[in-house]
């Protein structure tokens, strides 16, 4: 896979529009094509062969959010490092408006209606957490990274948006926010034992609240649990997993065959157009076609990794792990859930359920990540300005 | 180029990064494993539970065969049911529907609460029965209304009905809903089929399995809520076999309705050569529809309470004593055992044994008789003084051989065995040792003796067809190849000479001016009988009441008088029907039993229903 041709670090960063396009990454804008389009097959499939109402409307979105792409891919890092901190701001305040104001949809506030769209702003945290990180990150030296003391903002810049996405209550996309802060915290080399002793305290801690009656309810015992393990409660999400397996196991090596799936066509599978999307697919088109899907996903993840890698900025560099980490979270998680690996939280499949937030979010990440890879060779000094660091 | 913190930065970044590459791609193994394990491994088992999940078999129920008489009548048919079906998802307004319905059809108040029932136990898109039964007009009423009647709709299934009622009631039995036992016996899926009914009683249970056919499927696909989206595959049931009896409808018309003026009554007629069931009533008798509806707790209680059992076939499970027809069983059995027919008995009116007294029915006396005359005249003495000459045993053994004392073997639910006496017998079942007295009165048809009609009609044919041992069936076999002749019937131990002795007793009992039945006789040229009579006595007639004179049939209650039976064949010369009539409780055979017999033994060859078959002609070897 080229990365586009290489030019001189002083070219880099004089780039001409020309020069951008040219550097575009392709192979990745050609495997973004290639999940896209599995979705609008399987949004086509959910509504027993139609376009209407899922598919065409995904598509509108995807045609929007792939103009925007191209266009985040052009903006250079220093100007997008300007914009970081006040729309991490922007994001916090959405999600503070959405946990008090919010459209309640699955049993969780998670919609902002703003007549024309319906926004999701714990999606766009998403993307804001991993530009913020990568800002502050970008502002220590490897050794203020060893001081503990310079660990307390970050970990409060996580924790924020996580407490107020953990309220409404999406309990998959707090623990997508923070595993995806993990990976950057780790990827900066915030040393081994830090998280180390972090887990054993959250253990301690969740280990004590579980024992002490005065803190944890009996009741609220209870509903943590069936929240923890949602199989436990047969007549919910217990009977979906169930169908969602047997959706899963029935399509067998080579699939049921596009607009074949009993379980999906038949009302058997739920959110079969959202969450469990992979279930339909991988019914209809079986083990091979499941196969394909993550390798696509796979690729498209080392892509992001490898543009990361040959970074020369820290800002960029951790910004493009960081949206790759997070696109990699989202199908783990996702397909590890409809498998029934894990419990069912609540996180789509990017690029393919249908979603609009989810959609932009995702894109505009990719189109971040091009940015990346565009302006690789841009020099940023530690405090934003300062060219020789 | 100075070191740069960043180079280091960098480093760190590159190795975390491979690092934690190896952790996401440990994970996306572990995904592609489990597609692997539920896919490939477990494949088969959630292929079979989607399949469960959405294909559903639905039994197609077959329709019924039908049972015709000998002619080809329908007996039990099938009419179809025209329902009006209610869909509660297709109207808005249930209870408008349902009032605008009961417009056009009225519907009680124990209708609706049934319809509601079922509404609230269904799925809304379940069609659940409004009306059944409905007539033409009501039909065509419903159908020109429909487009103001959401939801409803006409649905045609089948009914079993009688076109006889009770005149076949209790030959063909009746169907209803199967209960817990039936369930349990049974496991053709066919019965847990809404609205199924099953062979209860007569015909319809003896023949249930070719009756009933095989279900058929169908597979039909359906989502989570249940609600059908297509049918994926339709296998067709095979529907139940027809069945032919050798019943003539006409004649069991007319014996039934002859026998109806009699509280309690059973007759038969049977062909005595191939054992051909033509008519076979009991009465009283019932309305078999009534059970198809399903009978109400009072109606019930008023037929299983009545005195005269409405319920019972008395032609094969009411066990009577035979009275004197039973002489020409021990006429036979005396001849087997070396006794001529001219051993003669002088008749004083009673016969004495040790210090006990017989008395003959003839309290004058029937002065010398031989075995004909003694038949004739239904001498009681002859058959005292005979059935001591040879014993119990012996009377038991030529009694049994006629097809007495053991079931017939007629393919009719319910049938009794009756019984034949013997020392062995009264040991086993008693206890007890036989006394000599027993004899004569068990001789003469009385004591321990039990018999059914069948049993006794049975006996009179083998008389008449010279010996074979017929045996009673109500099927009539289609093809003409396959009818049984005489021949089928195995030859008894029984010489012509002995039967001829008994045939010529019982010509002179209907035809000669002294018979017993001689008021009874056919004066029509070529179709004479010949017969024998018995009043069976079901009480003891103490001395005090043969002093005082025996009181008349008419002055007792019913319970207390004598059974009237009667046993004929005809035509005499040429005889081919066989015939027992049984008057429960009817007084004396010759005066009660004998005139039915007549009658319907006229009836019977007027109808000659053995020669107008048309399987028959040609194909059936006569007996020479």
């Amino acid at each position: 896979m080229g990365l586009g041709p290489q030019l001189g670090v002083s070219a880099r960063n004089r780039m001409t529009w020309r020069d951008k396009v040219a550097q575009m990454s392709w192979p990745m804008v050609f495997l973004i094509g290639c999940i896209a389009s599995i979705g609008f097959a399987m949004l086509y499939s959910a509504a027993h062969g139609s376009a209407d109402p899922w598919m065409d409307r995904q598509a509108a979105r995807f045609a929007v959010g792939l103009a925007m792409m191209f266009a985040v891919a052009m903006i250079d890092l220093k100007t997008l490092m300007r914009f970081v901190y006040p729309a991490y701001l922007v994001s916090i305040l959405l999600l503070v408006w959405v946990d008090f104001a919010g459209e309640v949809g699955m049993g969780a506030q998670r919609w902002i209606d703003l007549g024309v769209v319906q926004l999701q702003p714990s999606e766009i945290m998403k993307i804001t957490l991993v530009m913020t990180l990568a800002r502050y990150f970008h502002g220590l030296s490897y050794e203020d990274v060893g001081r503990p003391l310079s660990l307390v903002v970050p970990t409060l810049l996580v924790l924020i948006p996580a407490a107020l996405v953990l309220k409404q209550p999406d309990l998959g996309t707090a623990g997508m926010l923070m595993m995806v802060a993990a990976a950057m915290f780790i990827a900066v080399g915030v040393r081994w034992w830090k998280f180390g002793l972090v887990v054993a305290m959250g253990i301690g801690i969740a280990y004590y609240a579980w024992n002490s009656p005065d803190i944890l309810h009996d009741y609220q015992k209870a509903r943590i649990m069936t929240f923890m393990d949602p199989e436990s409660d047969l007549q919910g999400t217990g009977y979906h997993i169930t169908q969602s397996k047997i959706a899963l196991g029935s399509g067998g090596v080579w699939g049921k065959g596009f607009l074949q799936g009993t379980q999906s066509h038949l009302d058997f599978l739920p959110e079969r157009q959202t969450d469990f999307i992979f279930t339909m697919y991988a019914e209809e088109f079986g083990m091979v076609g499941g196969l394909v899907l993550l390798g696509l996903y796979v690729l498209l993840v080392a892509y992001g990794v490898v543009i990361a890698i040959r970074c020369k900025s820290q800002f960029g560099r951790l910004l493009a792990y960081g949206l790759s980490f997070n696109l990699f979270c989202y199908f783990f998680i996702n397909t590890a859930m409809v498998m029934g690996l894990i419990p069912v939280v609540g996180v789509p499949l990017p690029l393919i359920s249908y979603g609009g937030t989810v959609l932009m979010t995702v894109l505009i990440g990719f189109g971040l990540v091009m940015s990346v890879n565009i302006h690789r060779d841009q020099r940023i000094g530690r405090r934003l300005g300062n060219e020789d660091a | 180029m100075r070191k740069l913190p960043n180079r280091t930065q960098s480093r760190v970044f590159n190795r975390r990064a491979a690092l934690m590459g190896l952790g996401q791609a440990g994970l996306t193994l572990a995904l592609a494993g489990r597609l692997y394990y539920l896919q490939v491994l477990q494949a088969d088992k959630y292929k079979l539970l989607a399949d469960e999940n959405r294909i559903n078999l639905r039994l197609l129920p077959p329709s019924r065969g039908l049972i015709y008489d000998r002619f080809g009548l329908p007996l039990a048919d099938n009419y179809p049911n025209y329902r009006a079906m209610l869909v509660a998802e297709q109207t808005e307004d249930l209870a408008a529907t349902l009032a605008d319905f009961a417009e056009i059809v009225p519907i009680t108040e124990r209708e609706r609460a049934k319809i509601m029932k079922e509404l609230s136990r269904n799925r809304p898109f379940t069609p659940i029965p409004v009306k059944e039964d409905l007539d033409w007009e009501q039909v065509s009423r419903v159908e020109i209304n429909l487009p103001d009647l959401p939801g409803i709709s006409i649905e045609v299934d089948q009914k079993r009905v009688y076109p006889f009622g009770g005149i076949s009631a209790h030959l063909l039995g009746y169907v209803a809903a199967p209960n817990e036992k039936d369930l349990e016996s049974d496991n053709d899926p066919l019965l847990s089929l809404p609205g199924i009914r099953i062979g209860k009683n007569g015909l319809e249970r003896q023949y249930e399995s070719p009756l009933r056919g095989q279900a058929g499927q169908s597979e039909l696909e359906v989502n989570s809520v249940g609600r059908v989206i297509r049918e994926l595959a339709r296998e067709e049931g095979t529907p139940g076999k027809d069945l032919v009896t050798s019943l003539d409808i006409g004649l069991q018309q007319f014996v039934q309705q002859r026998i109806s003026a009699e509280f309690s009554a059973a007759a038969v007629i049977m062909d005595i050569y191939n054992g051909d069931i033509f008519a076979m009533a009991s009465t009283p008798t019932f309305d078999p529809s009534a059970f198809y509806r399903g009978l109400t707790a009072g109606e019930w209680q008023q037929l299983t309470s009545d005195e005269y059992r409405p319920l019972t076939n008395k032609a094969i499970a009411g066990q009577f004593a035979p009275g004197s027809t039973f002489k020409i069983a021990t006429a036979i059995a005396a001849q087997k055992v070396g006794v001529s027919p001219s051993f003669s008995v002088f008749c004083p009116g009673f016969y004495q044994l040790g210090n006990m007294r017989f008395h003959c029915w003839r309290k004058q006396g029937h002065g010398h008789l031989d075995m004909p005359g003694a038949l004739q005249n239904s001498c009681d003495v002859y058959f005292y003084e005979l059935s001591r000459t040879i014993g119990i045993d012996a009377i038991s053994a030529g009694a049994k051989e006629l097809g007495l004392g053991d079931y017939a073997g007629l393919d009719l639910p319910g049938e009794k065995p009756g019984v034949i006496p013997s020392r062995a017998w009264k040991k086993s079942t008693l206890g007890q040792s036989w006394h000599p007295g027993e004899t004569l009165i068990n001789g003469i048809g009385q004591g321990f003796v039990l018999a059914t009609p069948l049993q006794l009609c049975m006996m009179t044919a083998r008389v008449a067809n010279g010996g074979y041992a017929v045996k009673p069936h109500l099927f009539k076999a289609a093809e003409p190849a396959s009818v049984e002749g005489p021949s089928a019937f195995p030859k008894m131990d029984l010489d012509q000479n002995w039967l001829d002795v008994v045939k010529e007793g019982m010509d002179r009992v209907c035809n000669v001016p002294r018979g017993t039945a001689y008021n009874a006789r056919i004066p029509i040229p070529g179709m004479e009988m010949a017969g024998k009579t018995g009043s069976a006595q079901v009480r003891r007639i103490t001395m005090a009441e043969r002093a005082t004179g025996v009181r008349k049939n008419e002055d007792l209650p019913w319970k207390q008088r004598d059974h009237a039976l009667f046993v004929a064949f005809a035509p005499v010369h040429e005889p081919r029907y066989a015939c027992c009539v049984t008057v429960e409780h009817g007084g004396g055979g010759a005066a009660n039993a004998a005139p039915i017999a007549r009658d319907i033994m006229i009836e019977t060859q007027r109808r000659d229903p053995a020669r107008r078959n048309p399987n028959n002609e040609g194909g059936r070897r006569e007996m020479p």
